[in-house]
């Protein structure tokens, strides 16, 4: 009874689970089907699953069309040093909020949280003109920064999470045994909060690979990254579905496969605490 | 090497006095024993002595120099955490070899001091394991291994056996004991455990509430304990109170038995009551046995005991082994002890 019950249930969450990965996963097989379509049959209104002539023209197209390679190292440039620059930063704030707490310390963490909260349109206008005065519009490094600061704290936020379960008497360990603070996070703390910091980058990377508020705000030519690219495809002279999805498919392909292969450690790293 | 000198320390976690202000000199070489209810600070003034927590108030020296202010690792002294504590990614010899690179030592030394130890330990065979793979009793090895190489002035232990099943613990108790015969160098040990007290210390300080109620031997403090608390925290099983109405001239207030010096007799005794629980030892049988106006008293009988639930007996006790406490619980020497 009890068995036949367990059983039933594990089929129902089965079902669940495939249901809601395919609901998911729908949008992208789409854009991907759409993206060796020709424009008429892209929008045809009795859209076919497989029968349809399948064609790269789309992203040949694309390819002659717009600087693919450009936009794709600017991706690159992007949120992998934004996210490395913002480790830089998160680790050592984590570090003193985690193992070096006061009574503000939770609130500050909330504070910080609660930047993210805000609508980013909200300071759309200062930034602008800080980007403006200092040169940095249209510029990598403008945009490393802008990236850096806005996934910070939740790196920061992630990172205290992780560096929370480490027991202090191993810090104290450390320090007992003669380390400096910086040998007591190179040679205990992050060795031990790998996998947390390992998810905590990849996580960082896909958000900054994805952003597409202010990459497509404060670039236009020259550092625009993969999102800009995608978006000149809804252009002024109408849409073009099946260069869209062409476009589409090559931004998230790159960020799909790192995630594809990274799967074990975003996993182990996001359920750190559950396992721990 | 290692004579620490507390005087006045007190610290506050905001508004709460755990140290009240307390003095105590601890003799180089000496094995001294904290003991006292959980929560009563012998956890923060260890920290305090390693420098893991900072003292609010009093000096700490450490071999005459004053170190209140010093960071843990220019103490000079080594901690055993009751986690353990271990580098959980390191192997066994990496653990062990930290303090040494930290301290610059040459990998050559490194090397002769972590098979030294290894030797000394029984870890020889399992230096390239991590700690995940070791047993409790083995990570506790490790982690005296890590204290050791670095030579300390003192060693601080805060409860390091406490995570080890009963016969790994007499086993361990043993192997710090002569250790310590070994190295001779000072060592501050936190347990709650009697036998631990007893067995190991040259001295033990038994706190209560952020003070030190009293320090002295371990039979010191069993057969002169100076007031109620003390008597009651030394010594297993407990010893019995008495309550007794204070008579004119005389200001006892309560006495205090051991039940090892509760005696059944055949005659007229000082007590009489009916046998309760008979908890048999084997070597030895405690009777629990309920005295009408006094309450239970506990009694520690040879082994082949053969009294039973609701057998009347008589007790007494020679009156040298009965101690005397006044209205405050101190006890009261002149009759206590003559
Ligand atoms: N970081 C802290 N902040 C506030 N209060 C603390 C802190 N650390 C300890 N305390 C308090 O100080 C008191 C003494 O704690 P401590 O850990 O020294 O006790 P202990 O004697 O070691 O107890 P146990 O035998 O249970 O280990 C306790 O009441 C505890 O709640
Ligand atoms: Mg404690």
């Amino acid at each position: 009874m009890n068995k036949q019950n367990s059983q039933a249930s594990k089929l129902i969450y089965t079902l669940l689970a495939w249901i809601i990965g395919g609901l998911i996963f729908f949008p992208i097989f789409w854009t991907l089907l759409t993206s060796f379509k020709t424009e008429a049959e892209a929008i045809s209104a009795s859209p076919s699953l497989f029968m349809f002539d399948w064609t790269l023209q789309n992203y040949i197209d694309v390819l002659a069309r717009s600087p693919y390679f450009d936009h794709f190292w600017n991706s690159v440039v992007i949120s992998f040093g934004s996210s490395l620059v913002g480790l830089l930063i998160a680790v050592p704030a984590a570090w003193s909020m985690a193992f070096v707490q006061n009574k503000r310390t939770k609130n500050l963490l909330m504070w910080m949280l609660s930047t993210k909260m805000l609508p980013p349109v909200g300071v759309l206008v200062p930034i602008y003109l800080l980007f403006r005065d200092f040169g940095l519009l249209d510029t990598q490094l403008g945009l490393v920064i802008v990236m850096t600061l806005i996934n910070l704290p939740i790196m920061v936020w992630m990172l205290y999470t992780y560096f929370k379960e480490i027991p202090n008497e191993i810090l104290e360990a450390a320090r007992m045994d003669g380390a400096s603070i910086g040998e007591e996070i190179f040679h205990v703390l992050l060795p031990i909060a790998l996998p947390g910091i390992a998810s905590t980058l990849l996580l960082n990377i896909i958000l900054a690979w994805n952003e597409a508020f202010w990459t497509l705000i404060l670039t236009a030519a020259n550092a625009a990254p993969l999102t800009a690219f995608i978006a000149s495809y809804s252009s002024p002279e109408g849409l073009f579905y099946a260069k869209l999805s062409a476009a589409s498919a090559m931004a998230i392909a790159p960020i799909l496969i790192l995630g594809w292969f990274s799967q074990k450690q975003l996993v182990r790293g996001l359920s750190f605490g559950a396992v721990k | 090497m290692g004579s620490i000198n507390l005087k006045q320390v007190t610290k506050s976690f905001g508004d709460v006095n755990v140290i009240k202000p307390l003095d105590l000199a601890i003799k180089n070489g000496e094995f001294i024993v904290f003991v006292g209810p959980s929560g009563c600070g012998k956890s923060t003034l260890l920290r305090m002595i390693a420098g893991l927590e900072d003292t609010t108030s009093g000096t700490i020296e450490i071999d005459g120099q004053d170190a209140t202010n010093m960071p843990p690792a220019q103490r000079g002294l080594a901690m055993v955490f009751q986690s353990y504590a271990l580098y959980p990614h390191m192997s066994v010899r990496a653990n062990i070899a930290f303090p040494l690179k930290r301290a610059k030592v040459d990998p050559k030394v490194i090397d002769e001091k972590i098979a030294a130890a290894a030797k000394i330990l029984n870890l020889t065979d399992y230096l390239d394991r991590k700690p995940g793979q070791l047993s409790g009793g083995q990570r506790q090895r490790v982690a005296i291994g890590r204290a050791i190489v670095r030579q300390p002035s003192a060693f601080l232990f805060d409860e390091p056996l406490s995570n080890l099943d009963a016969s790994l613990r007499v086993n361990m108790r043993l192997e710090i004991s002569e250790l310590h015969k070994s190295l001779a160098t000072t060592m501050i040990y936190v347990t709650h455990d009697q036998v631990e007290a007893m067995t190991m210390a040259d001295r033990i300080a038994v706190f209560n509430g952020g003070i030190i109620e009293q320090v002295g031997t371990p039979m010191e403090l069993y057969q002169k304990p100076i007031n109620r608390f003390v008597a009651g925290f030394i010594g297993s099983p407990k010893m019995n109170f008495i309550d007794v109405s204070p008579k004119h001239g005389d200001p006892t207030h309560s006495l205090g038995v051991r039940p090892e010096h509760l005696k059944v007799t055949t005659e007229k005794g000082l007590w009489r009551g009916t046998v309760g629980v008979v908890e048999h030892l084997g070597s030895e049988t405690f009777l629990h046995v309920n005295v009408e106006g006094v309450g239970t008293l506990t009694i520690k009988d040879h082994g082949d005991c053969t009294l039973q639930y609701g057998d009347t007996v008589n007790l007494t006790a020679p009156k040298n082994k009965i101690l005397h406490f006044d209205a405050n619980g101190q006890t009261i020497a002149s009759l206590s002890w003559q």
